[in-house]
């Protein structure tokens, strides 16, 4: 499958301040697209850019194989980091407005409403205004008012702050719902663990370079270090020890188990095999735990960060 | 896409169903029928309150020019000395005492002349005696030199000016003073419209702001299209509130003039020139001759330049407050902002009051109805007097070039300016935004 949006070589100066240096993504159709960085990297500035709400110094962003134009607003549903909504309108007069303004027409946007209203169980909501909603009922008419027109490209900034668990993650299923019917989703956030859990592609924004992108499986591979945890239970725990690092590099670790074995990280070098460590382990005692290190969403962020 | 309508639309509507917009549309006017009618009242009462005066005259030549008026009442006393005099009319409660003292020569007889009272006395009052005496002594001097006050009177003249143009149209103080009317109810109706307007824009936008609902709208609308939604939106809301101010405030006045019988128009300050006007010309009908005049105004003229005028100006200034709105985060910070905008406005009110007034075509007036920031409250002022058409183009074209100029200049800081928060933006951040 190609890609539903690709930005090219994006940069945009505030001033003296650069927010963009030559930024390129591209995001795969039907993916969730993970766009991660630490504050201020420029991530929010590159997703305005996508919204066409700032335009780009020099580079040039393709939706849809077409450079983003006017109409390519109805096409995008965009839930910003800022978001509010008109604290004295009405629910529903508002929902209608913000559909209105994304191009459906009155009778449309309302029809699709009432499905979503009854779907996230606000039935009564239409005529309460929103100062009188708590916060996370607030995001979910947010959240309606963002995928009512059913955008090919849906940007989420941030979307589960605010949320209680349980509503981040009926939010999350329906994500993974609008994905699932054909959507493109792109997620910037800070919560690793909704990264690892969403996404299959993440570009990664420094100091407004990136500095990552690709897939996320691919990414862990090139950022694995070969190393592996291991829990043995030894007869003469002492010799294996000096043995094991005779041999390989090793660390010493903690993990949960029920008994009592040594446990150690294990990183083997190039010219040694998972296999090679797991028979010298098993000739020397009973193996009770042996598992390949992926480094988390976090760790790769944390180190590519740093890296730079 | 288009969503110009559909804008303009919530933002009329959200402005016309709000409570305090409502309460604000119909008690306005109640409030300021109801002080015109107290004052108008209170100045009837003070009229009417009954004085009496006590006079002491021993020159025994002055006290029958004293008769009794609506509301004086003159007491003469007699044959008492001047301390009597004061001791009764202070027991009586009466205003206060005028005693004339026994004079031997009319030449100087003022100095034998004064006035007793409790308090300081209305100057009104003081003044109305002291014309009557100065009359009365004028035609004794004047008597006592053998000059006959009969054939003076008969020879008194008045004289009032027919003025005419050279164009051969007659005009008369009413003319000028209907034209003043127009022409300052013109101007200030802008003025006022400005300031209330402006406000209520910028306020809409701050509220965009906080409420952080701002990038949703311009994710899917052209922030130069909002800001002009919001303008227009907001405009007209004001259109309907000023329409439904004049309905409701001309019904009132009806109403309450036919209730309490209160002559209100002669408790304005224009009604009060007119029947001035009127006296000194002799004009029998004020009413008839304000409608003569009112149909010398040019007036296809007048509503062309008002509505062209009156559209530029305010989009001009309207397009400033959205500016400012947009720059701030809260209304607080808005003064030095609002200051250089206030500034020229009031400056041409006050050149159209006083200048205009002196001479609608002198210098000063001419000047500043061509500077864009003024020309629409000082022009409007001028036109009824007759502006040639010429000026009038030429003014409106650079106010319609400044206009489009100060839209896009509010537009660029409208549109960094709403995705910026928290720290307040000082001149030079501003200017700065203008390259972004």
């Amino acid at each position: 499958m190609g890609n539903l949006l690709e930005a090219h070589n994006v940069s945009k100066k505030f001033g003296n301040y650069t927010a963009l240096n030559n930024v390129s993504i591209d995001v795969p159709q039907g993916s969730i697209f993970g766009l991660l960085g630490p504050n201020g990297a420029g991530k929010t500035t590159l997703i305005r850019v996508i919204n066409q709400i700032t335009m780009p110094d020099s580079g040039h962003v393709i939706l849809d194989n077409q450079p983003l134009q006017n109409h390519h607003v109805k096409d995008i549903g965009y839930l910003p980091e800022e978001r509010g909504l008109y604290k004295s309108m009405k629910v529903g007069e508002q929902a209608l407005y913000l559909a209105q303004l994304k191009g459906l027409s009155k009778a449309e946007a309302r029809k699709r409403l009432a499905y979503w209203f009854d779907r996230l169980d606000m039935g009564d909501w239409w005529n309460k205004k929103i100062q009188e909603l708590s916060k996370g009922m607030a995001q979910k008419v947010q959240f309606i008012v963002t995928v009512l027109h059913e955008p090919k490209l849906l940007i989420f900034d941030e979307p589960f702050s605010g949320f209680d668990p349980i509503n981040a993650i009926l939010i999350k299923d329906e994500i993974l719902r609008l994905r699932d019917e054909g959507a493109t989703v792109i997620f910037s956030t800070h919560r690793m663990e909704s990264v690892e859990e969403l996404c299959d592609h993440i570009a990664l924004i420094h100091q407004s370079n990136k500095i990552l992108d690709g897939k996320l499986i691919d990414i862990k591979k090139q950022f694995k270090t070969n190393t592996f945890e291991i829990g043995i239970r030894a007869t003469n725990e002492l010799a294996l020890e000096i043995e094991l690092s005779e041999k390989f590099t090793v660390t010493p670790t903690s993990f949960k188990t029920l008994g009592n074995e040594l446990k150690r990280n294990i990183k083997l070098a190039e010219n040694q095999s998972p296999n090679d460590l797991l028979s010298f382990l098993t000739s020397r005692g009973e193996v009770s735990h042996f598992v390949e290190i992926i480094p988390t969403a976090n760790d790769i962020f944390i180190q590519a960060v740093k890296n730079n | 896409m288009n969503h110009l309508p559909l804008i303009i639309k919530r933002e009329y509507f959200t402005k016309v169903k709000n409570k305090s917009f409502i309460i604000m549309t119909v008690l306005s006017p109640m409030i300021m029928i109801a002080l015109i009618a107290v004052v108008a009242y209170l100045s009837q009462i003070n009229k009417n309150s009954e004085r009496t005066i006590a006079i002491l005259d021993e020159s025994g030549l002055v006290s029958p020019i004293f008769q009794n008026s609506e509301n004086t009442e003159y007491i003469v006393l007699e044959n008492m000395s001047l301390e009597a005099a004061k001791t009764l009319t202070e027991t009586q409660g009466n205003y206060g005492l005028l005693y004339i003292g026994k004079f031997t020569d009319v030449k100087d007889a003022d100095k034998f002349i004064k006035f007793y009272s409790e308090e300081s006395p209305s100057i009104t009052l003081i003044n109305r005696m002291e014309s009557k005496l100065e009359k009365h002594l004028t035609d004794l001097k004047l008597e006592s030199q053998g000059v006959d006050i009969e054939k003076i009177k008969s020879s008194e003249t008045r004289v009032t000016i027919t003025q005419e143009s050279f164009m051969g149209q007659k005009t008369s103080k009413i003319d000028s003073i209907v034209k003043l009317v127009f022409g300052g109810a013109a101007g200030y109706l802008l003025f006022m419209f400005i300031i209330i307007y402006g406000n209520m824009i910028m306020r809409s936008v701050i509220e965009e702001k906080t409420s952080r609902i701002i990038e949703i709208i311009i994710s899917s609308v052209k922030p130069m299209q909002l800001m002009l939604g919001k303008i227009i939106g907001t405009s007209l809301a004001g259109v309907t509130q000023f329409v439904i101010w004049i309905i409701l405030g001309g019904l009132l006045l009806t109403i309450i003039s036919g209730i309490f019988g209160i002559n209100l128009m002669e408790a304005s300050p224009s009604g009060q020139l007119l029947s001035q006007a009127s006296t000194d010309s002799n004009i029998p009908d004020v009413a008839q001759s304000v409608i003569m005049a009112f149909y010398k105004l040019p007036l296809t003229n007048l509503i062309f330049a008002f509505l062209l005028f009156f559209i530029a100006g305010y989009l001009l200034y309207s397009s400033l407050y959205a500016a400012i709105g947009a720059a701030v985060d809260n209304e607080t910070d808005t003064q030095q902002f609002l200051f250089p905008i206030l500034m020229p406005l009031i400056l041409a009110v006050y050149i159209g009051f006083f200048t205009v007034i002196e001479n609608p075509h002198g210098t000063i007036s001419t000047i500043f109805s061509f500077i864009p920031f003024t020309s629409p409250v000082v022009m409007l002022m001028r036109i009824p007097f007759g502006v040639p058409i010429w000026q009038q183009v030429v003014s409106l074209i650079i106010l319609i070039a400044t206009f489009i100029f100060t839209v896009w200049f509010a537009a660029k800081i409208y549109r960094v300016g709403i995705l910026m928060y928290g720290k307040k933006p000082s001149y030079r951040d501003i200017l700065k935004w203008i390259k972004y």
